[in-house]
């Protein structure tokens, strides 16, 4: 549903082009310290934006953050140069975002992960929460210790939201299951620790969890490793990681980020992009569990019946799944 | 090793320097050409990114500040025979400090909340600079080591804060509130607009004077006051000092306090100045590259100055040209600025030999032989 609209998006804005030509339209992205290659959250973005530049033909901008000064002074940048639209990916930007979408209220901005309440942004967020429960789920069934276990990147409150949806669904399927929680630190440094990642994953296996899930960003890469080492499983995230290690990777907490960067692009270009808040959940296709080739033995469709019935309980709101924020 | 060679006062603080820059710069160069980008307009590109403008000058200069604070610290320290290796640890919690103040007093007028910041952020900055001074003075425990895991533990320490204590309701990035306006540090451009000199707005901010300030403060203490003058001595020798009746291990704590309170500071320019609010991670690195500009500056006050200006030059010039240069990205400006250091930094010496002999050569003044190497700061 979300392509045709785009189809039709995309068809009308072709149309549009003989009046405005493609160098008019400026899209600008601005990635997060995590860098654009860190194969989960920022790199899924760049992959909305590379897919904007095959389908249209027009370029776009892009910046790696290296310091928090940077931020405010890029995106002024980017603004003063005529950017049609500046994504900015990660909730670490919000600050920079509200002080320069106030000086240009003409310029768009989108937000992602964060909410920035000016009439020229766009916040975009995630129920990271649904989509972790269907893999604490998910973890539990597959489990035979009955011990499964959560490695998280920096100890913050996004990365607490993924823990607690993936505790309630463990719960929801076993009462009685024990959840190993690790933080992997409290820099920035922890969201590309891979070694540190496969010791969390390591001992976590030696207290007997047989499932580990990571939202860790690149410090997953070593937690995926150690359970395709150790020949236990692992639940990958923001990304689909199934190919990762075929046969080893349970399934992933997809949160589709590159389809709001997309999205964001292509409503910007032709026309009906609106600030305001957008939260993508199952619901809306913004995050899920996946489900391909690479998962297909261990995913049994047995589980697979019981994850598809969560997840329309939970669209249809009959089955709640805790918000971090909101305890 | 033998001995640095010996050159004139001119070419040890000038050419030497300047050659090894080149040096830097060509290799540098060399790899930009190597990625296929010209490395002309590159240079062009990061020098005109970082003094092109009155807005590149002014985000060079307030890079620069931060490294001013933090190159004095490591350089105090250094002076007294201690490696500071955590003057990002004590400029995170000094700025803890300076942000708490701004938080609690920004109701109050701007000329009381700013000496209660500067006090409060040297306090806490020389408070974390304490514990591992009093391990190295009284138990030994190696200050390399103990620094370095400070910086850990403030790491841990202040995200606990600012996740569990200090964050603003009901949002998803760990923050505080922002401060009051009483409380920003005026900018540089409102100061020179007082008095009729027009300055494009940057985060340049009056703390860029008080690193300044502070660079004469610690010129005074170092090299015109009696304490300086132990500092130093149990610094080069800490036997001659002890039978000169210089105690090091007060020494030690005295050098550490002040080296925490100085880079305590940087939350002047970075949270006052321009963040306005405390968040995660405001050091962003510049106590390790306060350990580089100190070297590079010889850990003379005017030499860190300098080395500073460059240091803010590199991280606004690379920025502008990742910026400008799509296949130059942030990892390829690293590795510039990693040049840089490497050669005028940790090879400053590679030149060091055949320009001396050049020197050798052609000037044959008995002076030349008698110099002292360096003088004692080198």
């Amino acid at each position: 549903m979300i392509s045709s609209r785009l189809l039709g998006v995309l068809l009308v804005s072709l149309g549009a082009v003989t009046l405005t030509p493609a160098a008019d339209f400026k899209p600008a992205i601005v990635y997060d310290f995590g860098g654009k290659f860190d194969r989960s959250f920022n790199q899924s973005a760049s992959v909305g934006a590379e897919k904007f530049r095959q389908d249209t033909g027009i370029a776009f901008r892009e910046f790696e953050i290296t310091n928090a000064a940077q931020r405010e002074q890029i995106m002024t940048q980017l603004a003063k140069r005529g950017s049609s639209i500046i994504v900015a990916v990660g909730f670490t930007q919000a600050s920079a975002v509200e002080r320069v979408a106030r000086q240009f209220p003409d310029v768009k901005f989108t937000i992602i992960d964060a909410v920035v309440d000016l009439p020229n942004v766009q916040s975009i967020n995630f129920r990271e929460q649904e989509s972790s429960f269907l893999c604490g789920m998910a973890a539990a069934l597959a489990s035979k210790t009955g011990k499964v276990g959560f490695v998280g990147g920096m100890d913050i409150p996004l990365i607490r939201k993924f823990a607690l949806g993936y505790a309630e669904g463990a719960k929801y399927v076993n009462p009685n299951i024990e959840v190993f929680q690790n933080m992997t630190g409290t820099t920035p440094a922890a969201w590309g620790d891979p070694t540190k990642g496969a010791e969390l994953a390591k001992s976590q296996f030696g207290r007997g969890a047989d499932v580990v899930f990571h939202a860790a960003g690149a410090t997953g890469i070593g937690v995926m490793q150690a359970a395709q080492d150790a020949g236990l499983l692992s639940i990958g995230c923001d990304s689909n990681q199934d190919y990762l290690h075929p046969g080893s990777v349970l399934t992933s907490a997809v949160k589709r980020v590159d389809v709001a960067v997309y999205k964001a692009f292509q409503d910007a270009k032709a026309g009906t992009w609106k600030g305001g808040q957008l939260v993508l959940g199952l619901a809306e296709s913004g995050v899920d569990y996946s489900y391909d080739e690479y998962n297909r033995t261990v995913l049994t469709p047995a589980m697979k019946q019981r994850l598809d019935q969560a997840r329309a309980d939970i669209v249809s709101g009959r089955l709640k799944v805790s918000e971090y924020r909101a305890q | 090793m033998s001995p640095p060679a010996k050159l004139p006062r001119w070419a040890e603080l000038g050419l030497l320097p300047a050659i090894n820059l080149i040096a830097a710069l060509l290799l540098s160069g060399a790899i930009i050409r190597l990625i296929g980008e010209s490395p002309w307009a590159a240079l062009k590109l990061m020098a005109d990114g970082a003094f092109g403008s009155q807005e590149s000058i002014g985000y060079t200069f307030y890079y620069a500040t931060n490294f001013i604070f933090t190159g004095l610290a490591v350089a105090v320290a250094y002076h007294a025979g201690l490696f500071n290796i955590g003057a990002e640890g004590q400029a995170y919690i000094g700025g803890l400090g300076t942000g708490l103040v701004c938080l609690w007093l920004g109701a109050w007028p701007f000329w009381a909340v700013l000496p209660l910041a500067i006090l409060a952020g040297a306090l806490f900055g020389a408070a974390w600079a304490f514990i591992p001074a009093w391990l190295q003075a009284r138990r030994g425990s190696h200050i390399v080591i103990t620094t370095i895991m400070f910086n850990f533990i403030a790491s841990a320490l202040m995200t606990w804060l600012l996740v569990n204590v200090l964050i603003r309701p009901g949002q998803q990035s760990p923050e505080t509130r922002e401060f009051a306006p009483n409380a920003f540090m005026p900018g540089l451009h409102t100061l020179l607009g007082k008095i009729g000199i027009p300055f494009t707005s940057t985060p340049l901010n009056l703390a860029f004077l008080l690193a300044l300030a502070a660079a004469a403060l610690v010129w005074v203490l170092l090299w015109r006051t009696r304490w300086g003058y132990a500092l130093r001595v149990a610094g080069r020798n800490p036997a001659a000092a002890v039978y000169a009746g210089i105690r090091p291990p007060r020494v030690t704590l005295g050098a550490m306090l002040l080296s925490g309170a100085l880079a305590g500071s940087l939350g002047l320019n970075e949270l006052m100045g321009s963040q306005h609010r405390i968040l995660l991670d405001f050091p962003g690195g510049a106590g390790f590259v306060g350990i580089a500009v100190a070297l590079m500056g010889r850990n003379q006050p005017v030499g860190i100055f300098l080395a500073a200006v460059l240091f803010g030059a590199l991280v606004q010039g690379g920025s502008q040209l990742s910026f400008d240069m799509p296949h130059v990205n942030r990892d390829m400006v690293v590795v510039i600025q990693g040049l840089v250091i490497l050669l005028c930094g940790a090879m400053e010496n590679v030149f060091r030999g055949p320009l001396s002999r050049l020197f050798a050569g052609k000037t044959r003044s008995p002076k030349s032989e008698i110099r002292n190497d360096g003088g004692p700061d080198a």
